[in-house]
Order: structure tokens, then C-alpha cells, then sequence
């Protein structure tokens, strides 16, 4: 996929030459992508800090078992001990296990998004960039009116509708997340377009859908890339936002942000379990996909570099 | 320029429509019509078809879209039922505390982050550019709730310097200062991370350039060249970025504002999303929208007139 610009049929010379070569080490791009990326000792941390949140989301319920399901007020806003390694929050649930298990919603819709988000918005941004003049103007219009409302302005519309879910909010979020990955994906489809090998696959007789497939959407696969794990992290503070306004999973369904939420009460009574564990939880996965992104960027920057 | 001023009116004016689309389609898309959310509880199938057929909601989608497209060009915004008053009274209540909020945020914010992203470029990869940085990073990683919250932990209870709630709706916002400042310091300190990333990696590409190797080996003096070549230059992107992050900061303003109860639009926004009042979410949504259009229009004119290269491109 990556370096798609051989044609169709492989030209003798170039049969020859992998015959010559056969039995060497096919110097490729992903090794130094990978290389310069571990280089980057933050974006191995963020690396690290993601692995960490999976394993404590996902694995950890099964380790330190609590009751997510049923409010027990009789031991609300306990301070952090043995039984409750972070306390109890105001219904009596404990804090470790809501962290856990609104980590697991916050992952699962936050990596959904932006694989949707990312699909959505690179194959607009692709065929608006290609086909040019009014098709593009007319569907870059429409993206910029839609990013001219502001994303919780819409967001909240929505939820006011609508009872969200899991599904709904993946929905809702990638609505507004597919945005600018068409943007970034357009400008550089419309420097593609003018590159010798779309000159002749166009000349070879290719299709417009088949270019863009074949050609455009493989070589801005880098952008793309960095793009989506930003969109990861946008959509994990989007989550926070909504579930802090309310407008989040109802209960008991537990998440980061309706847990800080009901700490904000209790600030002046120094519960302190209540409010740090949730808002440190969403800052450190924000920064993890963050640094991820930037080592990412960075790596991609040195792929174009080699070509 | 004039060519350049005309296509971007243009690109506007079809963003404008495109936005009154969206919330015409917003209005289309609420629970039960808005024959039962004025109605209420006389509410039944025949007072519903008379005041559908009172107010046009039979007709055709593209005609009741011209008609309420007219109406908005009027200047009528909608009726808040749940309210009693015309969206038009609260809009003008809560709208400029929400531009007190908003504009002040966004003047600090800047007047810090551009001295800053400048220094951060400069001592790129040295531990004060580090620092800053990470700093950044992290504000820019926070939501802006959890922010707040923690502003109002140090500055209200451990230090009671500042008093933990926003102005209230009462006495006018000049009366109030001390309540002003956690919820612009919150804003700002959320804004001013975007800016300052904005602002160092402009400088940073303008101090790599060619002109300045020129002018260092012309023999002028580091200070003359950040000062007068590399800033200005590294200042142009940033007037469009301000305008396309109008969007960001309005949604933050929102946060910041339902957080502190702070009487803004965006309190007044979320209030009304509660409620179910509808027409208040709309007129409120139309408001904003064309807001950041004309912000975005103003700053790529500024953008225009402030650099040449874009007028011709």
C-alpha cells in the first residue's frame, strides 16, 4: 500500500532487478517509522500510559471486583482504605471501580470515533481535493458550516433529543470529529493530484474512484495516521465534556466526567477521592495520545523525508 | 484584493446558509414539534392540526425553510415558552456578560501567548522551552471543568483569596470583579495553551527561514531580527487561527460558564437544554454560528490586509 505509485504490470526491469535482490532485506519504510517513533522517549511514555489505562480498564475489574451496579448509600464518601482503595463517591460506589469502568466506555467510544471519524472525513476530504471546482467548493461548504457551530453547542442539541447510548454518542462525536481530517485529507489530495504517477494512471485509463482509492488515499495515509490519534484524544475530552454536562450515559453507567461532576460538590468538604482519581484519569489519556500523535508526526516527517 | 475581499464575502454568505440549514434541520429534528412544546398541556390531535396549520408547519420542507429564514432575517429569533420571553430579551440579557467573558479571555490569552510561544521558540529544546511546553501540554490536555475545579480548590479553599461562584445576574458585571476572575482565568489559561503551541511552532518555522540567515549575516542584531522579521511574520497565521478557533473557545466558554454559574449565553445554552426549551437552544445555536462566521470572515480580511502574498493566491 505505502509507496503505491508502481504500475499495474511491473515493468521488465524492475522483474529483473527483484529477482537480483531476492534474497536480500527489502529496506521498506516502516522500520525507520518504527525507529524514530521508540526514539521519541515521549511517545513511548504515551505508548506506555495507554497500555497502562487498557490493562487497568479492561483487565482490572477482573482483579478487583466491586458493585458498579448498585448504589449503596450506607457507605458514601468513605475516605480511601483497604476495602476502598480510592474511597467511596456519594452513592457508595467505589471509585476505583467507576474509574475502571468508565474507562472501558470512554475507550471503547473514543477509539470508535476516531476510526469512524477518520474513514468518513478522509474519503470526503479525498473526493472533494480530486474532483475540484464546484463538487469541492459545494462539499467544503458544507464542512465549514458545519465547524462554524460550536461542538458542544451541537452536541448537547443532540443529547436533548435523543437518550444517549453508547452507539448514540459514538454517532454524535464522530458527526462532528469527521471534520477536519476531510480538511487536512483535501489539501493534501489537491498537492497529490498533480503527481506524475495519478498523470499516468489517469493516462493508463483509470477510473477517478479507482486514483483516489488506489493512489491518493495510500500516500496520505501518514497525515491520516496522526490525524486520527489526535482525533482519539479529542474524543475522549468530547466524552468528558458531555458526561460533566450531564448529558452523558445515565447512571449507574459510570464515566470520568459525571464523576467530577458530582465531586465539584463536595470540594469544600475535602473529599478529594472524588474529584483527582477521575480528572487525573482524563488528563493522562489525553497527554498519552497526545504525545503519541506528536512521536507519530514526527516519524511520518521522517518517512517523507526518505522517499 | 478587491477580487480576493469578494470570493471570501461570497464563501460566507454560503456558510451563513449553510448554518441556517443545519439549525432549520436542528428545529425539524425536535421530539414531538413545536406545536406541542407552545401548546403544552392543551396539547391534543385537533389544537395540534391548527396550530400546524396556523403557523405553515403543513407545507412543504423548503417553503417553511424560506418563511423561518425569513423571520430570522427579521430578527425574530423564536419564543421561549418555558420562559415567557422572546429569545430576543435573553439573548440581549446574557450575550454581552458572555462577550465580557469571551473577549477578555481571548485579549489575555493572547497578550500572554504570543510573548510566550515567541520565548518557547527561542530557547527551543532548553529546559525553560521544556518547561513551557509540558506546561502547555498539559492545560491543552485538561478539560477545562477540571481546570477550574482546581482553581477554585487553591484559590477558594486552601488560599480563600477569590470567591468560588461567578457574578450573579443581579448587579451589574463591574460591580463583581473578584467573581470574574476564576472564570476568566480559567478560559484564558485553556485558550493561552492553544495559542502559545500556535505561536511557538509559527516562530520557530520563520526562524529557520532564509531572510533571516540574510539578516544575521547582514550583521543585524538578534534582537532587531526576532523583533521585527521572525514576529510579525510568525503573527500572520495566528490572526487566521484565532478565527478558526472561535468555535473552541465558545464551547469552553460554555464549561467555564455552567461551571462557575456564570449568567452568560452559554449558561443560559445548557439551562435551556435541560428544560427542553427548545427555541432558546435554536436562537442561541443561529446566534453563535453566525458569530464565529463573521469572526472567521474578519480575521482572514485582516489576514488579507496584514499580508500581501494572500491577496493574489
Amino acid at each position: 500500500m505505502i509507496g503505491a505509485g508502481v504500475p499495474f504490470e511491473e515493468v521488465p526491469v524492475i522483474k529483473v532487478a527483484r529477482e537480483e535482490h531476492a534474497g536480500e532485506e527489502r529496506p521498506g519504510l516502516l522500520k525507520p517509522t518504527i525507529r524514530v517513533f521508540m526514539e521519541n522517549r515521549l511517545a513511548v511514555v504515551g505508548v506506555g500510559i495507554v497500555a497502562f489505562f487498557v490493562l487497568f480498564c479492561f483487565v482490572g475489574p477482573l482483579v478487583y471486583h466491586t458493585n458498579q451496579v448498585q448504589a449503596n448509600p450506607v457507605i458514601s464518601d468513605r475516605a480511601p482504605s483497604l476495602q476502598h482503595l480510592l474511597g467511596t463517591d456519594d452513592a457508595g460506589y467505589d471509585v476505583v471501580g467507576r474509574l475502571m469502568a468508565g474507562g472501558q466506555t470512554t475507550l471503547i467510544v473514543a477509539l470508535a470515533v476516531a476510526v469512524l471519524a477518520t474513514s468518513f472525513g478522509t474519503i470526503w476530504g479525498a473526493v472533494a481535493g480530486f474532483a475540484g471546482g464546484m463538487i469541492d467548493g459545494a462539499m467544503m461548504r458544507i464542512v465549514d458550516s458545519i465547524l462554524s457551530i460550536p461542538t458542544l453547542f451541537l452536541l448537547l442539541f443532540v443529547a436533548t433529543i435523543a437518550t444517549p447510548s453508547v452507539l448514540l454518542l459514538i454517532v454524535v462525536i464522530s458527526g462532528v470529529s469527521w471534520l477536519v481530517p476531510s480538511r487536512l485529507v483535501r489539501s493534501e489530495t489537491l498537492a497529490l493530484r498533480t503527481s506524475q504517477y495519478v498523470d499516468a494512471s489517469r493516462a493508463a485509463g483509470s477510473r477517478p474512484a479507482g486514483i483516489v482509492f488506489r493512489h491518493i488515499i495510500p500516500n496520505v495515509f501518514g497525515t491520516v495516521v496522526v490525524n486520527a490519534t489526535f482525533q482519539v484524544a479529542d474524543a475522549v475530552l468530547a466524552i468528558a465534556y458531555l458526561s460533566f454536562l450531564g448529558l452523558g450515559i445515565p447512571p449507574p453507567a459510570a464515566n470520568w466526567g459525571s464523576m467530577l461532576s458530582q465531586g465539584v460538590n463536595y470540594v469544600f468538604a475535602g473529599y478529594w477521592w472524588e474529584i483527582w482519581p477521575a480528572g487525573l484519569c482524563i488528563v493522562a489519556l489525553v497527554v498519552a495520545f497526545n504525545f503519541i500523535g506528536d512521536g507519530l508526526r514526527d516519524a511520518v516527517e521522517v518517512r517523507l523525508q526518505q522517499r | 484584493m478587491t477580487a480576493y475581499l469578494v470570493r471570501r464575502v461570497l464563501q460566507a454568505i454560503v456558510v451563513l446558509f449553510g448554518v441556517s440549514v443545519i439549525v432549520f434541520l436542528l428545529l425539524k429534528a425536535l421530539p414531538g414539534g413545536p406545536a406541542r412544546a407552545a401548546l403544552q398541556l392543551r396539547a391534543n390531535p385537533a389544537t395540534i392540526h391548527a396550530f400546524d396549520v396556523k403557523y405553515g408547519l403543513l407545507k412543504p420542507l423548503p417553503v417553511q425553510y424560506l418563511t423561518w429564514l425569513g423571520q430570522l432575517l427579521q430578527g425574530n429569533l423564536g419564543f421561549s415558552y418555558k420562559q415567557n420571553q422572546s429569545v430576543d430579551t435573553l439573548l440581549s440579557e446574557n450575550l454581552p456578560r458572555s462577550l465580557v467573558l469571551v473577549g477578555s479571555s481571548t485579549i489575555i490569552a493572547l497578550l500572554v501567548a504570543i510573548p510566550m510561544g515567541t520565548y518557547q521558540a527561542v530557547r527551543r529544546n532548553k529546559p525553560d522551552d521544556y518547561v513551557l511546553t509540558g506546561m502547555s501540554l498539559v492545560f491543552y490536555s485538561m478539560p477545562s471543568f477540571f481546570l477550574g475545579i482546581i482553581l477554585i480548590i487553591v484559590l477558594s479553599d486552601i488560599l480563600p483569596l477569590l470567591p468560588s461562584t461567578g457574578p450573579n445576574s443581579v448587579n451589574p458585571i463591574w460591580d463583581q470583579l473578584p467573581n470574574l476572575v476564576l472564570p476568566v482565568l480559567t478560559l484564558t489559561l485553556v485558550t493561552l495553551a492553544l495559542f502559545s503551541r500556535y505561536m511557538r511552532s509559527s516562530v520557530l518555522e520563520n526562524l529557520v527561514q532564509d531572510y533571516v540567515r540574510t539578516a544575521r549575516a547582514k550583521g543585524v542584531s538578534n534582537r532587531r531580527v526576532l523583533f521585527l522579521h521572525a514576529m510579525p511574520n510568525a503573527l500572520l497565521p495566528i490572526i487566521t487561527l484565532i478565527g478558526l478557533s472561535l468555535p473552541g473557545i465558545l464551547s469552553g466558554a460554555l464549561v467555564v460558564e455552567s461551571l462557575f454559574n456564570y449568567p452568560g449565553m452559554g449558561l443560559m445554552f445548557w439551562n435551556a437544554a435541560q428544560n427542553q426549551d427548545y427555541p432558546v437552544m435554536l436562537g442561541t445555536t443561529m446566534v453563535v454560528g453566525v458569530a464565529v462566521v463573521l469572526g472567521s470572515l474578519l480575521a482572514d480580511v485582516c489576514y488579507a490586509v496584514a499580508d500581501p502574498r494572500v491577496r493574489y493566491s
